[in-house]
């Protein structure tokens, strides 16, 4: 299939469309549809078996296609598998390195797959392995493990990488780590699939992201619009006085106030809190304790994905 | 070609860095040889080991012997731990293809085999008085062919085998097996009746026996075809069946 260039001139990496997958009478993934552009970073979220991984092993070609159509970076994965996988690097979600295998010898292995070599001793300094260059793979922690996973995903300088739960096993301060590393790659131009279920990691990072339940898609955006068309609705909170404040509920942009004694939660849209900030003010009430709480992707995870069986 | 090579030297570090492996690839042969070289001596007796010096007949024989336990119990267990762990699978992702994963195997075995043949020899021949190779080119090649016969099925037991557990039991078994049937441990003429019957279609029997034919110059029957055939046969089934998880 040839590459369809986009409006802007962008191209496009993977399309997906009507992709089927089942395991045996499981139907695993089902009319799943979406298109990657070149240079961003692409999430692809839902809760455990919502068919993310298998989703993207399909585009791997690591798992046969029960129905639709797969293009990645214009090729077929089912025919091209082998020319395919020297262009793209991946980092499994399970999968491992024999226990005595040196960190080393390992880059240096897949570093070696690449056509005319490639160099991966930078590799070693920017994902934090440089002392655990000659640990056996035994030897390395959690995190470790995950971040030579990430390192050798990216040996062969991909054009494309698929990360499956990359930052799962990591301490706070290597998931910033990873994700200034994953940005700088987008930077250079590599297109990146990440697969998450870490919320905060999908609202930072991807440039856009499509939401998994049941395996199929429920929603799709950037993470700012997702937010405002799934759980646009601002709260805001604060301590009053135990009564008088009827009139909240006619403040332009209130949509409900609910009050617990004292305490004063007060949902709208858009521009919400300053309509009921100068409301107070007016009235002479100056709460200190006046704030705001935007949804988060999370929420919107939440709501949509509330009534999935989580099967597998 | 270069990641063939990568390959290939690295699983051989990874060999020699599991303690099971070396210990039978390496220590097994040499107590077999002294335990049975002090027992029997290098006499001959026209009743057994086809009527040469027992030793005579055990140093090609073990050299076979050495290269099955390579083949039947390492390749397989490496094989299926990898399979188990997800090690494949993280191979395949990465476009390494089969042929290479394969090609490593078996060249492993041939290496690992020949370090110990060698090493048997150097042992074997003073300490037992044993007879000089007859012709060392129909040596070379019936350690090429013997390499081949139990790397290919080394490799489709591991292709098959659904844990490590299981192809290490399995292995041992089958090398224990050939061990005591297949003429590597009592003399074959002591082995009658079914049990006999057995160890003649063992593929150890035929690689032993063309051992015999390059070391001793005796007449190694169908094994030459029957050992080629398995190669073909073995390596057939493991591509036919070989699972990335």
């Amino acid at each position: 299939m040839e590459q369809k260039l986009l409006p802007d001139g962008m191209a496009t990496a993977i399309s997906v469309h009507d992709l089927e997958k089942r395991y045996q009478d499981l139907i695993a993934v089902k009319d799943v549809s979406f298109e990657v552009e070149e240079g961003e970073i692409f999430g692809i979220l839902g809760p455990n078996g919502a068919g993310k991984t298998t989703t993207v092993e399909c585009l791997q070609g690591l798992r046969s296609i029960d129905g639709g159509d797969v293009s990645v970076l214009g090729l077929d994965p089912r025919r091209d598998a082998l020319k395919l996988r020297q262009l793209i690097g991946s980092q499994l979600q399970e999968s491992a390195l024999p226990d005595r295998v040196r960190v080393w010898e390992a880059l240096d292995l897949f570093a070696s797959l690449k056509q005319g070599g490639s160099s991966w001793e930078h590799l070693l300094k920017s994902w934090g392995l440089g002392e655990k260059r000659d640990s056996k793979f035994s030897e390395l922690s959690g995190g470790q493990r995950q971040r030579l996973f990430v390192a050798l995903s990216l040996v062969n300088n991909p054009q494309l990488v698929f990360l499956d739960e990359m930052t799962t096993g990591l301490d706070p301060s290597s998931r910033r780590t990873a994700w200034d590393l994953i940005r700088r790659i987008r930077d250079q131009g590599t297109t990146v699939v990440l697969v998450t279920h870490f919320m905060d990691e999908a609202e930072t990072l991807c440039d856009r992201l499509v939401l998994f339940n049941g395996g199929t898609i429920v929603a799709e955006g950037t993470p700012e619009s997702l937010i405002d068309r799934h759980a646009g609705q601002v709260r805001v909170r604060f301590t009053g006085p135990p009564s008088g404040l009827e009139w909240l509920s006619d403040v332009p942009h209130v949509a409900g106030v609910i009050q617990d004694g004292t305490r004063y939660e007060v949902s709208g849209d858009g521009p919400v809190l300053a309509h009921v900030g100068a409301a107070l003010v007016s009235r002479g009430l100056e709460p200190p304790d006046l704030r705001v709480e935007r949804a988060t992707l999370e929420d919107v995870f939440l709501l949509l994905t509330s009534n999935s069986e989580t099967p597998r | 070609m270069r990641t063939l090579a990568k390959m290939t030297w690295l699983e051989l570090k990874l060999f020699l860095r599991e303690p099971l492996t070396v210990l039978f690839a390496f220590a097994l042969p040499f107590t077999i040889l002294f335990v049975m070289g002090g027992v029997f001596g290098n006499e001959s007796d026209p009743d057994v080991y086809r009527n040469v010096g027992a030793m005579d007949y055990y140093i090609p024989a073990y050299i076979a012997l050495v290269v099955a336990s390579v083949g039947l119990i390492s390749l397989p267990t490496h094989l299926a731990t990898n399979r188990e762990l997800g090690v494949l699978k993280r191979y395949r992702a990465s476009g390494l293809p089969t042929t290479i994963v394969a090609t490593s195997q078996i060249i492993v075995t041939l290496v690992i085999g020949a370090v110990s043949a060698v090493l048997l020899v150097l042992v074997g021949i003073p300490v037992h008085d044993v007879v000089a190779a007859n012709s060392v080119p129909m040596v070379l090649l019936g350690f090429f062919v013997s390499g081949l016969v139990f790397a290919s099925l080394g490799v489709l037991l591991g292709a098959v085998l659904p844990s490590s557990r299981a192809a290490q039991a399995l292995g041992v078994m089958l090398w224990f097996v050939m061990l005591m049937i297949g003429g590597a441990g009592p003399p074959p003429e002591v082995l009658t009746g079914t049990l006999g019957t057995i160890g003649e279609w063992t593929p150890l029997r035929h690689t032993i026996e063309i051992m015999q034919d390059g070391w001793l110059d005796l007449d190694p029957g169908n094994s030459w075809l029957i050992a080629i055939a398995t190669v073909l046969l073995a390596s057939l089934l493991a591509v036919r069946f070989f699972r990335w998880e």
